[in-house]
């Protein structure tokens, strides 16, 4: 039901780098676990409709900033790698 | 001496007010705990050097108008942030981070003066249902070492029980506080979604994740839940609860999800927990709920598609580990491969639900079912006032046990995922003990109100211990 190319894929999707000997193991796991949630497609063939988001979610109105660069240090001590005050990244393009 | 392991936030308040010991005489018992027993529980991933100094602040509040939470030793789950500290979620990923800011249940609980012992063993990134999971070895049921403590936030109620601290918080996404707060005897809480402020929480499935406290009673849970609940600016989704209300004590069964797979010492108990709630004043009566049965396989679709999305952000870039590879994508793919198994398996499981060939049959359904499973639940609640299921299908298992099997380790989690997903409050209260090769293991009642009646819970749930007792 689900191949080898299948996990590959999904792992190059998730940017995660699997070992060799992972991928069979994981390819065994998707089955048993895909073929368990498939089950709900034998619910009904007419699924009942998507109706709006649990709960709530407010939004507060703009106003009250904290005052500009009060938290950059902090935030940008956690960073692997920083020059100045930008995170620092190998080239992109 | 003091006892810590039977010790409740209640009483260790009033003795504290006394003058009967001290926050530091208090806090030092707790330490000489985890000095004791932890090197084989590991409870604790760590324990702060600083916990007599807050002790010893703690007591300069108590002759005043001190909180019930002054000088209670109490332990966090490593995926909640304390300001200054390491937090981890018990992933080789976040190696180094250090938190920031204070999560809001932590900022609430720090006006309260309580005395944070250290962080708690978890499984990684709260993926499991065992503590199995995480990078730093699996935490020891204090009942019986060779079991789990159950999961996710195993190291939070092992550390309750082993006398750690007095209380915890966990963080419970399909049951992650409840079933462990089962296996180890312990009461555990989750409330409604939005309850309680999920900001400075490491997101899992942020529609399901909700903070909630592990204690020894159900007053001790609610003191707790109430210091941390409410609405939060910072949490969009976080909501006020109305005061409580007198409410009626009508419990439904859904008997016939009770039929497979359940351990049979397990149902045995949670019939003479039905009789216990009749004493109560309760009247029970059996429900029937189709879309019951799809309540796991739902989840198991939601959570690793909300896991894998919130995930992303651990690229090595922003905060935690680095691993180098040889460009830019490629220091993604080596940093990303410090997840450990089970986390990796939910990315791609995620990956998987929602990728464009597959989102119709999975993840779009889920979300469908999960409406009407709701609404279920929505017209239950116009019969019954409580329903009631065990916590969980088994007492404590043995480590290493499921571990080579995800799917069966996930079926565990059967009869708590329903209030993550349809966002009630559910609350387990231990309801007895059962035998497993000469030792005695608890296991626990679960009771599900209807959404915003957190406090019903509390209520019944205080009634309900009472029957123990006699």
């Amino acid at each position: 039901m689900i191949t080898k190319e299948e996990v590959e894929k999904l792992a190059e999707l998730s940017k995660i780098r699997l070992k060799e000997t992972e991928k069979e193991s994981l390819r065994l796991d998707f089955e048993a676990i895909l073929s368990y949630i498939a089950q709900i497609n034998k619910v009904s063939p007419d699924p009942p409709e998507e109706s709006g988001s649990l709960g709530v979610n407010l939004m507060r109105d703009d106003g009250r900033p904290h005052e500009s660069g009060v938290f950059t240090e902090k935030l940008l001590s956690q960073a692997p790698s920083r020059e100045r005050n930008f995170i620092k990244v190998k080239k992109i393009l | 001496m003091i006892d810590v392991t039977t010790l409740t936030i209640e009483k260790a308040a009033k003795h504290l007010k006394a003058g009967d010991f001290t926050a530091v005489e208090l806090a030092e018992a707790c330490l000489k705990k985890i000095e004791e027993s932890d090197k084989e529980i590991n409870s604790f991933l760590e324990v702060y050097d600083d916990v007599l100094a807050q002790a010893a602040e703690a007591d300069k509040k108590i002759a005043g108008s001190a909180s019930p939470l002054t000088g209670i030793p109490l332990a966090v789950k490593d995926n909640i942030l304390i300001e200054g500290r390491r937090a981890s979620a018990a992933s080789k990923i976040l190696e180094g981070f250090v938190a920031p800011y204070d999560a809001t249940v932590i900022a609430r609980l720090k006006t309260r003066s309580p005395v944070f012992v250290g962080r708690t063993n978890m499984d990684e990134f709260a993926m499991g249902s065992s503590t199995e999971n995480s990078a730093f070895g699996p935490t020891r049921n204090p009942y019986d070492p060779t079991r789990v403590p159950g999961g996710s936030s195993g190291g939070s109620a092992a550390a309750v029980v082993m006398g750690g601290a007095l209380a915890a918080l966990g963080s419970d996404t399909g049951g992650s506080i409840r079933q462990p707060a089962s296996l180890c005897g312990l009461v555990g809480f989750k409330g409604s979604y939005g309850a309680v402020s999920r900001y400075g929480l490491v997101a899992m499935g942020s529609s399901l994740d909700q903070i909630g406290p592990l204690a020894k009673t159900v007053s001790d849970a609610e003191l707790l839940f109430n210091a941390i609940a409410g609405a939060d600016c910072l949490d969009s989704t976080s909501v006020s609860l109305p005061p409580a209300r007198e409410g009626g004590l009508r419990v439904g069964v859904p008997s016939d999800f009770l039929e497979k797979g359940i351990d049979q010492d397990v149902l045995r108990n949670f019939k003479e927990s039905l009789e216990r709630l009749k004493d109560c004043g309760c009247e029970t009566r059996e429900l029937k709920f189709a879309a019951l049965h799809y309540a796991l396989p739902v989840y198991y679709i939601i959570m690793p598609a909300e896991a894998s999305t919130n995930l992303s952000r651990f690229d090595g870039v922003k905060y935690g580990r680095r691993e180098e590879g040889g460009d830019f994508f490629d220091d993604y793919r080596a940093t990303r491969r410090h997840f450990g198994s089970e986390v990796r398996r939910r990315i791609m499981l995620g990956t998987y639900v929602l990728s464009s060939g597959y989102y119709d049959a999975y993840y779009r359904l889920a979300v469908a079912l999960r409406s009407l499973l709701r609404r279920e639940f929505e017209s239950a609640f116009g019969l019954v006032d409580f329903i009631a299921t065990p916590t969980s299908p088994t007492p404590a298992w043995k480590i290493g046990e499921k571990a080579g099997n995800s799917l069966s380790m996930y079926l565990s989690d059967i009869f708590t995922v329903t209030a993550n997903i349809v966002g009630l409050p559910a609350i387990s209260i231990p309801s007895g003990l059962v035998r497993r090769e000469g030792v005695d293991l608890p296991v626990s009642i679960q009771l599900m109100a209807p959404y915003k009646a957190d406090p019903a819970l509390f209520s019944l749930g205080k009634r309900f211990e009472k029957t123990n007792r006699t």
